[in-house]
């Protein structure tokens, strides 16, 4: 598992090293860049902890190119590479901008917060009821899933499917279990 | 020939256009004379225009500056001389120094003309914007809010003007409309404004109606970008949120047209057409305190102090 601290990453990418607001789209796209070419140094499947702990705001712009791009780019059909994501010490002051960008790309990601992992952003009710059903269980086969939630087993793997796409679920041997659930690529 | 504009005593967003109204028939080559001398009052969109109005001149124009002494010191406090002996040739008397700084100029007047500029912007607000947001009784959440709400309108000018332009925050007790205190954040430039930015954008398709008022609705409203990334256009739709959320106001001009989300306490039009042109683009944002208002005083005359 990687650990990305984004205010380090701030301080590598900006001039000054008094910054710790991400504000504005050059500097978010070269944070993002700088993301990209630590994950390069990687395995081929890894979990990344993106970092906002020390990150006093996030501003529209820059979120956008942070989190909006990371995440389009590597749920798109010809990744780098399998990478997962899950965004650890976001909180209020970083949300507004974070929800907004997710709302408007039809994003979603998995927040590690004080009383567990959520998933947030724009999810169909089906994706979210199967995300949530998979981190119920721990770690469940769509057979196991279609069962616990009554729904036909095509519509779980097609569920899944779509999870698995967008990095908000990953495979462990043959079962499915949500980002962030087992801490280890 | 010296045109001489005379600049009203209260110099505010709606005032300016008074001075513009003025030059609006003296080709940019012809020297003016702006007389301030009996300015009593502006706000930080008032300076800041000022400043992107000289600009604007290819004859260096000539300021005279205003014969009040509070109102001068202020206008120093401001850091407005700082920019304006660059830009004018200024005539009168005024404080070469800043002086002491003003308790209510949370950001004197600030170049911003590329990225790390707006780095430097919310980094210097921070920590003041706390401070004054809980004297207007504003919840600590406005704080982030309002920090998001200057980067992205002062990257407006880095994305889409073309050349620099300035910032200025300040709160005052803004009696006349509303008997309470404000914050203001004022950011100007003399770029390209949003018409000619959106026209830029590829495949643009001009409508039957197209000019600046339609640019203005289509950027503040419909938050449409030059860009074609979907992910663009959303700075003025956060700044919009976050200005519903603490019963803020937006006004923004550019060309000939000014547009405004009007909250309850305030009776500006939603759309003005057709006023004196001028380049670029000028932004206000007012917050106003929250709580019981005092009785709005009936009375422009205010004096800078």
């Amino acid at each position: 598992m990687h650990h990305i601290d984004l205010s380090s990453v701030l301080r590598q990418t900006v001039a000054c090293d008094l910054y710790s607001n991400l504000v504005t789209r050059p500097t978010g796209a070269a944070v993002r860049d700088q993301i990209e070419r630590l994950l390069d140094e990687a395995h081929d499947r890894t979990l990344t902890v993106i970092d906002f702990s020390q990150v006093s705001m996030i501003d529209f712009s820059c979120a956008d190119e942070v989190i909006a791009k990371l995440l389009l780019r590597y749920e798109a059909a010809n990744p780098p590479r399998e990478a997962y994501f899950l965004f650890r010490g976001v909180t209020d002051e970083h949300w507004e901008a974070i929800e907004a960008v997710l709302e408007r790309r039809g994003l979603a990601l998995v927040l590690e917060q004080a009383d567990g992992i959520h998933v947030v952003g724009t999810l169909t009710a089906e994706e979210r009821r199967v995300w949530e059903a998979v981190q119920q269980l721990g770690a469940a086969a769509p057979a196991e899933l279609a069962k616990q939630l009554g729904l036909d087993p095509r519509a779980i793997e097609a569920a899944l499917d779509t999870l698995l796409r967008r990095r908000l679920v990953m495979h462990v041997g043959d079962d499915y279990v949500v980002v962030g659930a087992h801490r280890g690529g | 020939m010296t045109t001489v504009v005379n600049v009203p005593p209260s110099l505010d967003d709606h005032s300016f256009d008074d001075v513009l109204r003025q030059l609006a028939t003296v080709s940019a080559d012809e020297k003016v004379l702006l007389d301030a001398r009996h300015v009593r009052w502006a706000s930080p969109f008032g300076l800041t225009a000022l400043l992107t109005l000289a600009q604007t001149r290819s004859e260096r124009p000539t300021l005279a500056v205003p014969e009040l002494d509070e109102t001068a010191s202020y206008w120093a406090r401001a850091g407005f001389f700082r920019y304006a002996e660059e830009l004018y040739e200024l005539r009168g008397n005024y404080p070469k120094r800043a002086g002491s700084a003003d308790s209510n100029v949370l950001l004197e007047i600030t170049s911003v003309a590329k990225s790390e500029d707006v780095h430097d912007v919310v980094g210097r607000i921070q920590q003041k914007a706390q401070l004054m947001l809980r004297e207007l009784n504003l919840d600590a959440k406005a704080t982030v809010g309002f920090a998001m709400t200057l980067s992205e309108i002062c990257q407006n000018i880095v994305e889409h003007a073309g050349r620099g332009g300035w910032v200025m925050v300040q709160t005052y007790r803004w009696t006349k409309r509303l008997g309470r205190r404000v914050v203001v954040i004022a950011v100007a430039d003399a770029g390209v404004g949003f018409r000619q930015s959106l026209e830029s954008a590829p495949g643009k398709e001009r409508s039957d109606r197209w000019d600046d008022a339609a640019a203005l609705e289509d950027a503040v409203i419909r938050g449409v970008s030059r860009f074609r990334d979907p992910g663009r256009g959303q700075g003025l739709a956060g700044v919009r949120r976050y200005l519903g959320r603490w019963d803020g106001k937006l006004g923004v001009r550019s060309g000939t047209a000014r547009i405004a989300i009007v909250p309850n306490w305030d009776d500006d039009v939603p759309l003005a057409e057709h006023l004196p042109p001028f380049p670029g683009a000028q932004v206000q944002v007012t917050i106003p305190e929250r709580g019981t208002p005092q009785a709005p005083q009936r009375t422009s005359s205010r004096t800078q102090r």
